[in-house]
């Protein structure tokens, strides 16, 4: 790994945007490491939360919105709870992967498919169709076999439903979604 | 006589590894003992209590304790034996603690060493004698050695106290490491404002004699009457007659001398005033820079000085001042960081310490208070401060943290932005330790409101570069190397003995350890004392101490010297030599012996015979060893008593 050249690593417009979307300070965090201590799936992460956290304290732009911690992140939200000093983590690492997703950084294609696929699912049926869910997401990746195995056990339960579930206020959601746009652009 | 015996378990301290019970039991097989038990705490009221009952109820005429050291509990046990009707000497202690039950695992092995320091201990007191007290009066002038800001809070409150104060202070002004800073942590205050008033009060007060440029030159006498004489080492100038006017220093024309104050950044004349807030505020001359001294030409001083006061014949002056007690408060010095070569070793001219930093800062400073490289008097924008320089590191002798680096780094950062707000700080450092009231918080105001970046790793090197310096290091929280680069560099140096603090620590008769810190009486329960009575401690001498700690210790030390002469007697230590005429034949080898000056020699009958002066004596034993007749006994230490200990442990 080269070294890290301090002088001009920082990048203050990065700080200051993930400080104005997260209202987080990450200047006061102290690096106690209790969010990592407590994260469940930091045995899969590339940086473990707090050295994600460090990025974004020390400017480091590239490393934290290419990692793949932010994307196997299950925003369980352990972190926040657990946070000394108050700082909403999992809100830091949900403003990351906006703005990995805003500039093509996005590091792990296949999470990302998923969340787009779950997302245009709520947006066009009010709720998740999962069916629709399932063919948009292997329409994307290729991943057939992803989860096959438990096809059989859903389909008996009947939560593989072949129609989309019918519920009230499909507009009002889909007015979240325009609205979130709106505030966007 | 009937003797008692109480074996302490201290909790599972000694029962853990000694039977007590067994050795109770054997010690009732020792000559005129007549009562022995195991007790849980002797030391605690009820085990103070249980040793009272027998000795009333036994009718014993002297008690062994088998215990701790009896630096510990001697005094608590002695005044037990005294409240039970006993003579204070009637006692002695077996140490089954420190010489046993801490340092042997084996239990048998335990029981039988600790039985036989109890045996030593009964084979001992069986020839002890009532010893009493003698008073002899004290000297209520108190010495402090050190005009920092310890040495001045303890000045001022013995002076206060109404106390006749001596202060000597070896720099040609009072006010120490504190009278260099800019500023002070937590609270940002100007150093010199809240010093300054302190150092005039020292010069007004009628009850201080203040000499500076002076150094202790020897220590005679013991608490109470102590003798001890000052060299006032040479001004070259009359400071009954200088008025501190400076016309002197405005025509030296050796305007190239090192200026110590400024920690050698810029430069002064050979006669100068220190600082302009300097007590006393005269001149002086430095001798190894001024042509009249080194070549004896030149005068410009004289015919400048208005009130005539350059003398340069002036010579070193030794004044003998007698005091009742000393306070040493002499302080520390600054670790030299040119032994490390990856800071480049001193041949970078920007790569400085953190009071050459704070003589940048300083309004008062070589600079005016403008932050400018020295190389090139430009403005710094990248600013690296490396903490634990001289701290922390075993394989320079250094590894004691020094307590306040982290404090003053980061106090240095927020100055650094007020006075550069474009500029950056960034600090490498090993741990925080901000322990102090307020203290964590300043760091953290630090990072989060003034921005400095905290770099937790090592630096490796720094090299320059395009008239800047690189500085390769570690980021530890990452694991990866960085590297900055900057205009200047600040190594917050750590702090060590002050120079001369082991050669003092032997004229005073006190102890120091490993680094040259002097040894307070007990780490906990005397932290101002030492184990030389009269001799008390102040300040970052005994170790590396931040300003409000040396102020607490100053005052702490003046409360004990006002306690110690609250009386006006003091008890003297009846553990004192004495000449029987008889078997003295005058040789005269105890006085050469004795290192306090306790014997003369006198006439009895045409003869000469050894005479032991009883208020001096220390109690060290040197005559009794060196006299070849056994003429000199040490009471409570006799040749008797020590051959009977040592019969009790070889019979054979």
């Amino acid at each position: 790994m080269p070294a890290t050249t301090l002088t001009n690593s920082y990048d203050a417009a990065f700080v200051a945007e993930v400080r104005r979307e997260s209202e987080q300070n990450l200047a006061l965090c102290y690096q106690c490491g209790n969010c990592t201590a407590g994260c469940p799936v930091s045995f899969a992460y590339d940086f473990p939360v707090n050295q994600i956290m460090y990025l974004v304290q020390t400017g480091r732009k590239m490393e934290a919105l290419t990692s793949h911690a932010i994307w196997l992140c299950a925003s369980c939200e352990t972190c926040t709870t657990r946070c000394p000093n108050d700082i909403d983590v999992a809100r830091v690492m949900d403003v990351l992967r906006h703005m990995a997703r805003r500039e093509n950084l996005v590091a792990e294609h296949s999470i990302h498919a998923f969340w787009n696929s779950f997302l245009s699912s709520v947006e066009r049926y009010g709720r998740v169709f999962e069916l629709g869910l399932m063919a948009s997401y292997i329409g994307k990746t290729g991943r057939v076999l992803t989860d096959a195995d438990l096809a059989p056990v859903a389909l008996r339960k009947g939560k593989l439903t072949f129609k989309p579930h019918d519920i009230h206020g499909v507009a009002e959601v889909r007015d979240i979604f325009k609205r979130y746009r709106e505030h966007r652009s | 006589m009937n003797i008692g015996v109480f074996v302490c378990h201290c909790g599972s301290n000694i029962a853990g590894t000694v039977d007590t019970v067994a050795v109770a039991k054997a010690a009732l097989a020792y000559p005129e003992v007549v009562f022995a038990t195991d007790t849980m705490y002797a030391c605690s009221e009820p085990g103070q209590a249980g040793i009272i009952e027998a000795v009333q109820k036994y009718e014993l005429d002297g008690v062994v304790v088998a215990s701790c050291t009896p630096r510990m509990h001697e005094a608590t046990f002695r005044r037990t034996v005294e409240r039970a009707g006993l003579n204070r000497y009637m006692f002695e202690m077996a140490n089954i603690r420190e010489h046993v039950s801490w340092i042997g695992k084996d239990k048998d092995a335990n029981t039988n060493k600790a039985a036989e320091l109890v045996h030593i201990a009964v084979e001992k007191l069986r020839r002890n004698t009532e010893l009493t007290a003698g008073e002899f009066t004290i000297n209520k002038r108190v010495m402090v050695i050190g005009g920092g800001v310890a040495g001045i809070q303890a000045a001022l409150d013995c002076a206060d106290g109404g106390l006749e104060v001596v202060l000597v202070e070896r720099e040609p002004s009072i006010g120490g490491k504190m009278s260099k800073l800019d500023k002070t942590f937590p609270t940002v205050d100007c150093s010199s404002c809240i010093l300054g008033p302190r150092m005039v009060d020292i010069a007004q007060n009628p009850n201080i004699t203040l000499y500076t440029l002076s150094e202790v030159e020897s220590v005679d006498g013991f608490v109470g009457n102590f003798d001890v004489k000052v060299r006032r080492k040479a001004a070259y100038v009359d400071w009954t007659l200088c008025t501190g006017c400076g016309e002197c220093a405005a025509k030296c024309p050796s305007k190239k001398t090192p200026d110590r104050f400024n920690e050698f950044i810029g430069k002064t004349t050979a006669i100068n005033i220190p600082f302009p807030q300097a007590i006393p505020k005269k001149a002086s001359i430095n001798a190894a820079a001024c042509l009249m001294l080194t070549k004896g030409k030149c005068g410009a001083c004289v015919k400048a000085c208005p009130a005539g006061a350059i003398q340069f014949k002036q010579e070193d002056e030794i004044v003998t001042e007698q005091v009742g007690a000393v306070i040493v408060a002499t302080g520390y010095d600054l670790f030299d960081f040119t032994q490390y070569g990856e800071y480049g070793g001193g041949r970078y001219p920007d790569v400085i310490t953190s009071m050459q930093y704070e003589r940048l800062l300083s309004a008062s400073g070589p600079t005016e208070g403008h932050i400018k490289r020295p190389s090139d008097g430009k403005e710094p924008k990248d600013i690296v401060f490396i903490q634990c320089v001289g701290s922390r590191d075993k394989s320079i002798g250094r590894p004691y943290c020094s307590g306040f680096c982290c404090m003053y780094t980061a106090k240095q950062t927020i100055l650094t932005k007020d006075h550069l707000p474009e500029s950056q700080s960034y600090v490498f450092y090993m741990d925080i330790r901000s322990p102090g009231k307020g203290y964590d918080e300043f760091i953290r105001r630090a990072m989060e409101e003034y921005g400095a970046r905290y770099i937790r790793g090592r630096v490796s090197a720094i090299q320059p570069k395009n008239g800047r310096y690189l500085i390769k290091g570690v980021n530890t929280l990452m694991g990866d190397q960085v590297e900055i680069e900057a205009d200047l560099v600040v190594l917050a140096v750590g702090a060590e003995a002050a120079k001369g603090a082991p050669q003092l620590a032997e004229k005073l008769r006190i102890s120091y350890d490993t680094y040259g810190f002097y040894m307070e009486g007990h780490p906990k329960l005397k932290p101002v004392e030492t184990n030389t009575a009269g001799i008390y401690l102040a300040g970052s001498c005994q170790g590396p101490k931040d300003i409000p700690s040396s102020v607490a210790q100053g005052g702490a030390a003046a409360s004990k010297v006002l306690g110690l002469f609250s009386k006006d007697k003091l008890a003297s230590d009846p553990q004192v030599s004495s000449v029987s005429l008889q078997r003295c034949i005058g040789c005269a080898k105890c006085q050469s012996v004795c290192p306090f000056g306790a014997i003369e020699m006198t006439q009895f009958r045409g003869m000469t015979k050894a005479s032991v002066i009883a208020t001096v004596c220390q109690g060290c034993g040197n005559c009794t060893s060196a006299c070849p007749q056994g003429a000199i006994q040490l009471s409570h230490f006799t040749d008797n008593q020590i051959l009977a200990e040592v019969h009790a442990l070889c019979p054979y």
